[in-house]
């Protein structure tokens, strides 16, 4: 035994008694961090989760001083159903809102990064300026885009009919008011999909265009049989995060028309707000609609991950 | 079936120049080689004849039409590029189809011409799956059945065995050779490897620093390089250049070594050399015969090389000779040893301009 190991066997045990103390096991540590973790989760987010399934089978309000009451599937029956309470028509304006906000967001946001992939002087300016919209809070951008469309005083209708005072009434129209959303929400969301389609194109290798130029592929070939599908995992990812935020869309709704004129612009979300918040405050039924919300928004994004797996394999 | 003309075609990058002004004449149903180091300008020349690349001076004539500044699309030339360029998210069959497809054949057509390359190259087995799960072999027969189906003027093929593996390699360059024969289609093909450009090329072009150093056969290139880059690249190893002077029909290599020139040769330096004056003397290492006359050297290193043995001998301590010898052929490290070259195999060059000099043929 050399001198060296002499010392640190005679301090053995007190050495490891000490070391003990100050230093904790790695499965302690391990506790200290998921624990508070899986707490915070279990009741902010799991509890939450399960409570409001269980609300949605019953007659509850939360600002009514009684216990929830057992109506099973009285709340979806009400929903599905009952064509007094409109909850179809809640459906269908965010059905129109999100084909028709989602589809234009990807012309447009595809078209633009097409556009924006080509490098030109002051190109790198200018993609980083589109993407300032979608940077900004919806409720701002609804605020802002309400003076837009003020039919007196906003710049949307002297730019569109080069005449202020005899132009639409963009929000207060029911015609045109699912409309105005729609604009802006394509405003303020094409950048995203820009974002993304600029990532595919810009990954899609510069000898496979030079190898269809001397297939002599004509450039509408070249970019229905190279770039389109070579983008097309991103495009679908695109569709299906704008899918889900028009299945959810609220605070733009709020910030420019309320759900208004009458029940034109009211989209599930702003149902289930008014359900849920205003009035009497109707807990166990908007619980219900909060429930097939998230089933349609699962099922949807099913079809998408399917769509998408078929374009990565097939 | 085409005849390629470039004439004083040049290219520059900014300042640098990549290709300078080349002349070069490709007949009908040639094999021609660009054949250089990495950076020499051979593909670029290449991506010239293509289109993909535009030139700087020059004409590009394909088949007596000028087409130095057509698309790629209108040169009616194929391509094969060295990482295979194969569309991902197509099958085999899709990618062979790509090029009818684009020019709007009919499906029948598509289809019987498909089959067609596909059994000439022997993929008939994986039309139907990705290039992804291909094999590197298998991927550039694809991407050769893409050049082939549409019987195009040229090939063009830029490295196109360079991403593949030395076993996939050998069976692939006899394949091109093969398909070359049987097609007789004019091809130009690139390449840095001399073994490659040796076994493949009708004739080899052989560049260097965006110039070209000598066009010719395999044989004329390998036994009558044109300069000393040609003699050292091509040969595997290169050619021995050893340094010496020149007078009475000797070259002094070294201190008590010379060598006496052979007959033919001696009116030649005589002339060039004005009778005397400093030469480089050129040989390939089969030329020299390890033997008890001739010059004097020591046994450096010997390497088996399978079929035969290549001997480093040791030119009095500044030049190493090698030297090509029967595999049965050993050598302690250090052993003095004699060599003589054969006479017909010597070839001389200018220290100063680096040319070979030639010997003047009497009829």
């Amino acid at each position: 035994m050399s001198q060296l190991e002499m010392p640190a066997v005679a301090a053995g045990p007190a050495y490891r008694r000490q070391n003990q103390r100050r230093q904790m096991s790695d499965r302690t540590i391990t506790h200290l961090f998921i624990w508070p973790t899986l707490i915070l989760l279990i009741l902010m987010n799991i509890f939450p989760l399960f409570y409001s399934l269980y609300l949605s089978f019953n007659d509850y309000s939360v600002i009514a001083n009684e216990p929830p009451k057992w109506v099973a599937l009285d709340n979806y029956e009400k929903i599905l159903t009952n064509e007094r309470s409109r909850y179809w028509h809640n459906f269908t304006v965010t059905g129109k809102y999100a084909v028709l906000s989602v589809g234009l967001q990807i012309v447009v946001g595809f078209g633009l990064a097409m556009l924006l992939k080509e490098k030109f002087a002051g190109s790198g300016l200018i993609t980083t300026l589109i993407l300032i919209p979608m940077m900004l809070s919806p409720v701002v951008v609804g605020l802002f885009w309400k003076l837009i469309f003020d039919p007196s005083k906003g710049i949307f209708n002297h730019l569109i009919y080069m005449n202020a005072t005899g132009g639409k009434e963009w929000l207060s129209d029911p015609t045109l008011a699912l409309w105005a959303i729609v604009i802006v929400d394509v405003w303020m969301w094409s950048p995203f999909v820009v974002l993304l389609c600029l990532s595919g194109l810009s990954a899609i290798p510069s000898y496979l265009y030079e190898a269809a130029a001397i297939d002599r592929a004509s450039g509408w070939f070249q970019f229905r049989r190279i770039t389109l599908p070579q983008v097309m995992p991103l495009l679908l990812i695109a569709v299906l995060f704008r899918t889900i935020e028009a299945f959810k869309q609220f605070d733009l709704v709020m910030g420019l028309t309320g759900g208004t004129p009458g029940d034109a612009t009211e989209t599930v979300s702003v149902r289930l707000y008014r359900e849920a918040f205003l009035g009497k405050f109707k807990t166990g039924e908007s619980s219900a609609l909060a429930y097939i919300v998230l089933i349609i928004i699962i099922a949807v994004s099913n079809l998408y991950i399917r769509a998408l797996n078929r374009t990565r394999e097939g | 079936m085409a005849t390629i003309e470039l004439q004083q075609v040049e290219k520059k990058f900014g300042d640098l120049h990549a290709v300078k002004p080349m002349d070069l004449t490709i007949h009908d149903g040639e094999f021609v080689v660009l054949l250089g180091p990495s950076g020499c300008g051979k593909t670029t020349t290449l991506r010239m004849i293509s289109g993909l690349e535009a030139v700087t001076g020059g004409r590009i004539i394909l088949n007596g039409r000028d087409v130095t500044w057509a698309h790629p699309s209108e040169r009616d030339i194929a391509f094969v590029f060295q990482f295979f360029a194969l569309y991902s998210h197509l099958t085999v069959r899709q990618n062979i189809a790509f090029p009818l497809q684009a020019q709007g054949e009919s499906k029948e057509t598509i289809r019987q011409r498909v089959a067609e390359v596909a059994r000439l190259l022997r993929i008939e087995h994986v039309l139907d799956v990705k290039p992804g799960s291909l094999s590197g072999g298998d991927r550039q027969r694809v991407a050769l059945a893409r050049a082939l189906v549409r019987r195009p003027a040229a090939f063009l093929m830029d490295e196109p065995l360079g991403a593949l593996d030395a076993e996939f390699r050998e069976t692939m360059r006899a394949e091109i050779k093969r398909l070359h024969i049987e097609q007789h289609a004019t091809t130009v093909y690139v390449t840095h490897d001399q073994i490659e450009a040796m076994a493949m090329g009708d004739r080899i072009v052989v560049m260097s620093d965006a110039v070209v150093q000598q066009v010719g056969t395999p044989a004329q290139v390998y036994h009558d390089p044109a300069n000393l880059f040609v003699a050292h690249f091509i040969g595997s190893p290169g050619m021995n250049l050893i340094k010496g002077r020149y007078a009475a029909g000797t070259v002094h290599l070294r201190e008590g070594v010379s060598y006496p020139v052979p007959d033919f040769w001696v009116s030649t330096l005589n002339e060039v050399l004005k009778g005397e004056g400093d030469v480089i003397l050129g040989f390939r290492p089969e030329a020299v015969t390890v033997n008890s006359e001739g010059m004097p050297a020591t046994v450096y290193a010997t390497d088996l090389h399978g079929g035969y043995t290549m001997l480093h001998l040791d030119l009095g301590g500044e030049e190493i000779v090698h030297a090509r010898a029967p595999r049965s052929v050993h050598y302690p490290i250090g052993t003095a040893v004699r060599f003589a070259l054969e006479p017909a195999m010597v070839r001389f060059f200018d220290p100063v301009t680096e040319k070979a000099i030639v010997r003047e043929v009497t009829a």
